[in-house]
């Protein structure tokens, strides 16, 4: 193994060469059903480096993210795991990412996760033992430090590559470099960031990051995203905390014959514009149950093909 | 203080369903404060048990009564023959208060009327906001006075989340951003750089997920 790689997932070997990366997002079903992420992959694999599965995104339980990992790597793609703090203690995270590393899987990203009021079980119980810059430590520590969270030595640490979410749009503004760079100071290797629609505003955040240094610290995957219509557009501008979406792009999908097809045009702009941006090092494509959309904006972003890794 | 609310009226008559004697012992301290169990609010309860029986067609004996404090043993034990002749006991105290005199007379029903909802602050008339959920090691001195364990709805050390809009949280728009109010906080008092630390992993043994706990002062034993 490469003593300077952390995990040698493909993610990771391409942006330590300087890649602008791909990556995408797969939300398993809501059931037992195999086929659901069979589909998903065919649609994704070749057009993206590595892809999240959701960790019962929104507090609505779905096939969890590590068994959707294990299927993907089956089927030939690289998988990064998403673990949220909202279901399961520090015993538990650290089980599951043994697990997971032991089956092959390679990316991990670290949230603190939605609260369960949002879902389709508002009455459970939440666990929240730890938040998402302690997951990071802790498994920044059992990979470098080989250790469990109380200390104990591990024999065999996982061979991961960690990632976090930063949100630039969300308040308090002036606060979230500061929050980066805590992320930065835990362990993390890349950051995934909130969907950006203001680019203005992602510019300004991006200002800060590397005034701070951070871009030369930590990799960052701007997330951006089509959207389907102007009712979506409004939903997300009034209703999705820490979401930011000008006026002028609520327009132009108005303006527009077709919304979808404007979307994605949108988001191939977007996605041009930030691959300008000093310290971006690529993009994280979220195609809320439009998956197909990904091939598409890949392709006129003028992102095929995937380099090897 | 402990602040508690009121159980709806139809659960409580179907608590004293088929009894006649009926006594309901107040509470003087807290939810007097608070409004929901004190003595006016036992002849409020006792008003509406009395005309909800009649409209039934049928009889109760509602007997009123309210104690300093039903979390002590001092004044619950006073009452004993008080509520001798009563065939269950309605309890407008919080949970302490019910359990303390479920304690002292394990003979009676005694049973709960109020639900107890948390350690509360009333930052205007009638608004109880949640403090404090005794998590056992207070760390308040590192958050400039605004704990984030319990008023944070993830009780995140390293906060905020994502979800922090215009000081509010995601969970419900009524809800401030304990965070955005920490920040602020300690802004204002030039002690930002404290919330550049990494806080580590909560040890919670020490709260409630270690057990129902047992303090001993040491200093009041006899």
């Amino acid at each position: 193994m490469n003593k300077e790689m952390k995990s040698e997932s493909n993610l990771e070997k391409l942006l330590s060469r300087g890649e602008f990366v791909v990556t995408a997002e797969l939300g398993p079903p809501k059931g037992a059903n195999i086929n659901t992420i069979i589909n998903k992959v065919k649609i994704l694999k070749g057009f993206c480096d590595a892809v999240n599965i959701t960790d019962n995104q929104t507090s609505i339980v779905r096939m969890s993210s590590i068994a959707s990992a294990i299927k993907i790597i089956q089927l030939g793609m690289e998988p990064i795991i998403q673990m949220v703090t909202r279901d399961r203690n520090r015993i538990a995270l650290q089980s599951d990412l043994i697990g997971a590393a032991a089956l092959g899987v390679k990316n991990v990203l670290c949230l603190t996760g939605d609260h369960q009021s949002f879902g389709n079980h508002p009455s459970s119980k939440n666990v929240f033992d730890v938040d998402s810059i302690q997951l990071v430590k802790m498994f920044k520590d059992m990979r470098d430090e080989h250790k469990f969270q109380c200390g104990e030595e591990m024999k065999h640490p996982p061979e991961i590559f960690i990632g976090a979410a930063a949100n630039p749009f969300a308040d308090p503004f002036d606060f979230r470099p500061i929050r980066l760079a805590k992320k930065v100071n835990a362990g993390v290797d890349f950051i995934q960031t909130q969907l950006v629609y203001n680019i203005e505003k992602f510019k300004e955040y991006m200002k800060k990051v590397r005034e701070m240094g951070l871009h030369k610290k930590v990799y960052i995957l701007a997330g951006v995203g089509p959207i389907k219509s102007v009712g979506m557009a409004k939903y997300m501008q009034k209703n999705v905390a820490g979401m930011d979406v000008p006026d002028k792009i609520v327009e132009r999908l108005k303006k527009s014959k077709d919304a979808k097809e404007e979307g994605i045009n949108i988001c191939v702009d977007i996605i041009q514009e930030i691959k300008e941006i000093e310290g971006v090092s690529g993009v994280h494509i979220m195609a809320i149950a439009w998956e197909e959309a990904v091939p598409i904006i890949v392709e006129k972003t003028g992102l095929l093909p995937r380099p090897k890794p | 203080m402990i602040v508690a609310e009121r159980k709806p009226f139809d659960e409580i008559k179907e608590i004293i369903k088929d009894k006649k004697n009926i006594t309901i012992i107040g509470c003087g301290t807290c939810v007097t404060i608070n409004q929901t169990g004190g003595e006016k609010e036992v002849a409020i309860l006792a008003s509406e048990l009395r005309i909800a029986k009649k409209l039934d067609g049928d009889s109760v004996n509602v007997k009123q009564l309210t104690i300093q404090r039903q979390c002590e043993r001092e004044f619950v034990e006073e009452i004993s023959q008080k509520i001798e002749q009563a065939d269950v006991v309605l309890s407008m105290a919080c949970g302490v208060g019910v359990q303390t005199m479920a304690g002292i007379y394990p003979d009676k029903l005694i049973f709960p009327t109020l639900n107890t909802i948390s350690m509360a602050f009333p930052d205007k008339p009638g608004f109880f906001k949640e403090m404090c959920i005794g998590c056992g090691n207070c760390v308040l001195c590192e958050y400039g006075g605004i704990c984030p364990i319990t008023r944070c709805s993830k009780s995140m050390l390293n906060g905020p989340c994502g979800g922090s809009r215009d000081g509010k949280c995601e969970v419900d728009p009524d809800i401030e951003c304990a965070w955005q109010l920490i920040v602020d906080k300690l802004k204002k008092q030039g002690r930002l750089d404290i919330l550049t630390k990494i806080k580590p992993a909560k040890d919670w043994s020490s709260s409630h997920h270690g057990g129902p706990r047992t303090l001993i002062i040491e200093e009041a034993e006899i």
